[in-house]
C-alpha cells in the first residue's frame, strides 16, 4: 500500500511557473534524500509533463506528494489538465510520436525515467498522468 | 527581458548558461547565437552547461538546432560541462545530441575545436596539392 505522507499543490497558468515547480519538486526529493541522479530523473521527467500540461492543454495543476511504501519513500507526481485529452494514447505514447513539431519523446522518456507511469485521459475533458520517483528506485 | 550573453573569442563564440531557461530564453538564444556565427564567421560555438542542473527534450532540440545550423554556417559546436547525471538522464530520456561533441570543460572544448579546423586546413591543402598534381 501506498501512503501519501505531505503534500503540495502546484497552479501551472504560465512558462515561468515552469522553474518554480521543478525548483518546489526538488525540495520535496531533498528532503527525502533522493539522489542526484534520481533527483534529475525526476525533475526532467516533470518538465517534460509540464511542458506537455502548458503547451497542450494551457496549463493545469500538479499534486507533489511523499509517499512511502513499506520501508520505500518516495516522490508522487500528479498532473491534471482540463485539456483537449489525448484520443490515441498508445500513439502518443511512441518515441518519436508529436503533434507538433517536436522530438515526441516526452511521454515515452518521462516513463523511462521514473518507476511508475500511469496516463489516463478522455477526449474533451483532459488528462492525467500520475509518475512515481521511489528513492532507491 | 533577460539575455544570455554571447561571449566572442577568436574564432569562436562562447555561451554560458548561468540559470535554467525558460523557453522564451532559449528560443532567443538559438537565434542570437546563430546570427552571431553567421556576423562573425565563427569557427566554433561552445555551450558551457557545467551550471545547468536539467536538460529536457526541449533543451536538448535547441541544442541540437543550434549545431545544425551552425554546421551549415560551417561552425561545430561543443557543449562543455554537461553533469555526469544530466548525461545519464539524457541517455535514458532517449535524446542522442546528434552532432554534437562533448567537453568536460571549456578548455578542452576549445582545444577540440581547434583540432577540428587543423584538420580541415590539412584537407584544404591536400586538395590544393592534388591540383598540382594534376597533368597539363
Ligand atoms: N496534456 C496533454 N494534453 C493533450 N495532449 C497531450 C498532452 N500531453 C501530450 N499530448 C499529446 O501527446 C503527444 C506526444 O507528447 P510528447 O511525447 O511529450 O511529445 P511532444 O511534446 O514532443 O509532441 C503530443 O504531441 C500531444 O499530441
Ligand atoms: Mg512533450
Amino acid at each position: 500500500m501506498i501512503i501519501s505522507l505531505s503534500k503540495d499543490v502546484v497552479a501551472i497558468t504560465k512558462e515561468q511557473d515552469v522553474i518554480l515547480f521543478r525548483n518546489r519538486v526538488k525540495e520535496f526529493a531533498q528532503k527525502i534524500k533522493m539522489g542526484l541522479v534520481n533527483q534529475t530523473k525526476l525533475i526532467t521527467a516533470a518538465s517534460e509533463l509540464v511542458r506537455n500540461m502548458l503547451r497542450y492543454a494551457d496549463g493545469g495543476q500538479i499534486t507533489i506528494e511523499v509517499v512511502s511504501k513499506g520501508r520505500e519513500n518516495g516522490i508522487r507526481l500528479v498532473f491534471k489538465d482540463s485539456g483537449p485529452g489525448i484520443s490515441d494514447i498508445q500513439l502518443a505514447m511512441k518515441d518519436g510520436f508529436s503533434i507538433g513539431k517536436s522530438l515526441g519523446l516526452g511521454l515515452p522518456g518521462a516513463k523511462r525515467l521514473v518507476n511508475d507511469f500511469s496516463i489516463a485521459s478522455e477526449a474533451g475533458k483532459g488528462t492525467v498522468v500520475t509518475i512515481i520517483k521511489w528513492v532507491n528506485g | 527581458m533577460d539575455k544570455i550573453p554571447i561571449l566572442r573569442m577568436g574564432a569562436f563564440l562562447l555561451v554560458t548558461i548561468q540559470v535554467d531557461l525558460y523557453d522564451r530564453l532559449a528560443l532567443n538564444l538559438e537565434s542570437d547565437l546563430v546570427q552571431m556565427v553567421s556576423k562573425t564567421d565563427a569557427k566554433g560555438v561552445l555551450i558551457d552547461i557545467s551550471a545547468v542542473s536539467i536538460v529536457d527534450s526541449f533543451m536538448g532540440r535547441i541544442i541540437g538546432n543550434i549545431a545544425n545550423m551552425s554546421r551549415i554556417l560551417d561552425a561545430e559546436t561543443v557543449v562543455v560541462g554537461m553533469q555526469p547525471a544530466v548525461a545519464i538522464t539524457l541517455v535514458e530520456l532517449g535524446l542522442p545530441l546528434k552532432g554534437v561533441h562533448t567537453a568536460l570543460d571549456v578548455e578542452k572544448g576549445m582545444n577540440l575545436l581547434r583540432s577540428k579546423m587543423q584538420v580541415l586546413e590539412e584537407e584544404e591543402e591536400d586538395l590544393n596539392d592534388e591540383d598540382d598534381n594534376i597533368p597539363v
